[in-house]
């Protein structure tokens, strides 16, 4: 009974893991076609802006974690308006260059460029990749500037809950309810509100969300915020529970990875499937084997999925779904 | 006209129409296009056109294939930037313009491959254009008056890639005319379509200009479809405008006969 209890919590810590690991990544990457290697550092801005908002500033944990949430948000759309869409840069170089240009000789000012000096990184993977595993190299290397090799954690809450031989951190079973609400949360947004049908529209056809009136800029910049901001509180919540180092971000890229491989296109569907699924095998082989072997199986799983669900699991349902409908 | 519309007349760097500059009037014209020319490398796809629409008019776009018919339409919506000259629309210069402000000034457009949102349901492919300008009942009365108007009540809760193509045609009419449009540009409405759609179609476009007064630009290629909805034909070729009249004039005209059949014109 203890170790179906064991298996169990488990199982549940798994589950919670991968989804607040993996759903500002699935976002990001479903909408807008940008794969962020800087998500852990999101990670780590919403972990450190939380814990300095409760060491330094003394807000009560929540508001600090909330704080943490909001906070990596706004620092998502300061990325986003300059790294991934170069909206900030453009502007910029837009004055600047006819005043370079009537400043500099004629020969100087006619290798200036003429348009743009960023094209956005919307739906460029390999370019995306790029550009945000620099920025996650700078921002690692600016926290260890910044704040050293660490900062003071603050304390678990809530104690533990115990079953004869066993304790379990309550914290942890908090979590798991908290990605559970955290999913319902996402798939309200995106199935009932008009910035989840502007942002489905533009995932399917950005073209035509134009010509139907969607600020599509507006959308991608919403929907980093939002995807950087649910990174941040995935970083909030782990706040108490992980060492707070400059390199905490990267211990949830590859679970935030795996899941989003395995989940496909669908950001709740996906993300749900995925982390259940994903989260039953490492915790069932952490159980038997060791956490060693969990990771392993984790592993295994992403590269049996690549070869045989490319699209994923929605990928799968959706080819399935689309040949019933063609059979009716 | 409304306050928006009168800063933007009176704002001196917004440059108007030469019909408003020279009378100080507004004009019935809606659209119009002075001297535009949009090339791509070294081929030029819309050549110096001058191209008019007058409000609440139904006007056909015909001509030979490459004649610049759908590139005319996307430089009209913002798609294209124009490579010279300029588009004015409702007294406004709107050469500059981003896609999404043409269509909050009242232009709206339907692409030649349906772009119906295959993964939102027929209600949702609507509520998209309605909900940036309408809430609550509102919004609810416009959805419906959408579905209505592409023809799908009962439709409402079916995801758009389980109609057929005519169906998703009209909904994409529905989706159009949701925007509350002045202007409606239609690229190839009729494509691919039985008998019965197109007249499904030529009922839904006719009651819209009649019933709405929306302006209708419509690319077509079926001279029977053209001659049972337009006022107007107007005939590009060659990246400009050739022909403008009655359809029975541009039926019977020669020179269009000829280019059709791969000539010179005149």
């Amino acid at each position: 009974m203890a170790n179906w209890l064991n298996l169990a919590f488990q199982f549940l810590d798994s589950f919670a893991f991968i989804v607040l690991a993996a759903a500002g990544l699935a976002i990001i990457f479903g909408i807008m076609g940008v794969i962020n290697l800087a998500h852990g550092e999101f990670i780590l801005v919403g972990a450190y802006a939380t814990t300095l908002a409760v060491k330094a500033v003394g807000l009560p944990l929540p508001a600090a974690m909330l704080a943490g949430a909001v906070v990596t948000a706004g620092f998502g759309l300061v990325v986003e308006r300059t790294i991934i869409s170069g909206a900030g840069p453009n502007w910029v170089w837009e004055r600047l260059e006819p005043r370079l240009s009537a400043a500099l000789p004629d020969q100087a000012a006619a290798v200036l460029p003429s348009g743009p000096l960023i094209e956005p990184l919307y739906d460029r993977l390999a370019d995306s990749m790029v550009a945000t595993f620099g920025l996650s190299l700078i921002m690692v290397q600016g926290a260890r500037i910044v704040f050293g090799n660490s900062i003071d954690q603050v304390a678990t809450p809530f104690g533990e809950v115990a079953y004869g031989a066993f304790s379990y951190s309550a914290y942890r079973l908090v979590l798991a309810g908290v990605s559970v609400a955290l999913l319902g949360l996402v798939y309200y947004v995106f199935t009932y509100t008009d910035y989840g049908m502007r942002a489905r529209a533009v995932i399917q056809d950005d073209r035509t969300a134009r010509a139907l009136g969607v600020n599509t800029e507006r959308t991608y910049a919403a929907t980093f915020a939002l995807g950087s901001g649910l990174a941040g509180l995935t970083g909030a919540l782990f706040a108490p529970v992980i060492s707070m180092q400059p390199t905490l971000g990267s211990q949830f890229l590859v679970e935030a990875f795996v899941a989003v491989v395995v989940g496909g296109a669908s950001v709740v569907l996906g993300t749900a499937l995925s982390a259940a699924g994903l989260g039953a095998i490492e915790s069932v082989f952490s159980n038997q084997y060791g956490t060693f072997f969990g990771r392993i199986a984790l592993l295994l799983t992403a590269i049996l999925a690549l070869r045989f669900l490319p699209g994923g699991i929605t990928g799968y349902i959706e080819r399935v779904r689309k040949r019933r409908r063609r059979e009716s | 006209m409304s306050a928006d519309d009168a800063d933007v007349v009176s704002d001196p760097d917004i440059r108007q129409t030469p019909a408003v500059k020279a009378t100080g009037e507004r004009t019935d014209t809606l659209l119009q296009t002075d001297g535009l020319v949009k090339q791509f490398g070294g081929f030029t796809a819309a050549d110096s056109v001058d191209f008019a629409v007058e409000e609440g008019e139904l006007r056909c776009l015909i001509g030979p294939n490459g004649a610049g018919k759908s590139t005319l339409l996307k430089l009209i919506t913002g798609k294209h930037a124009p490579t010279e000259g300029s588009i004015y629309y409702d007294g406004t210069d709107i050469t500059d313009f981003e896609p999404q402000d043409r269509v909050k000034r009242g232009i709206s457009m339907k692409f030649q491959v349906p772009s119906v949102y295959n993964d939102l349901s027929v209600r949702e492919n609507v509520r998209l254009p309605v909900q940036r300008f309408a809430t609550g009942e509102e919004r609810a009365r416009r959805i419906h008056e959408a579905i209505v108007a592409a023809g799908l009540e009962g439709y409402e809760d079916v995801p758009a890639s389980s109609l057929s193509h005519g169906q998703q045609q009209q909904l994409e009419i529905g989706m159009a005319a949701a925007l509350d449009p002045d202007l409606l540009l239609l690229d190839e409405p009729v494509a691919g379509l039985s008998v019965e759609e197109r007249q499904g179609i030529a009922d839904r476009i006719t009651r819209l200009n009649e019933e709405a007064g929306i302006a209708f630009v419509v690319i077509e290629h079926d001279t029977d479809f053209v001659a049972g909805i337009a006022d107007e034909v107007t005939v590009l070729h060659q990246g400009d405008v050739f022909r403008e009249g009655p359809i029975e004039e541009i039926e019977s005209d020669p020179a269009v006969q000829k280019i059709y059949l791969g000539g010179e014109g005149e």
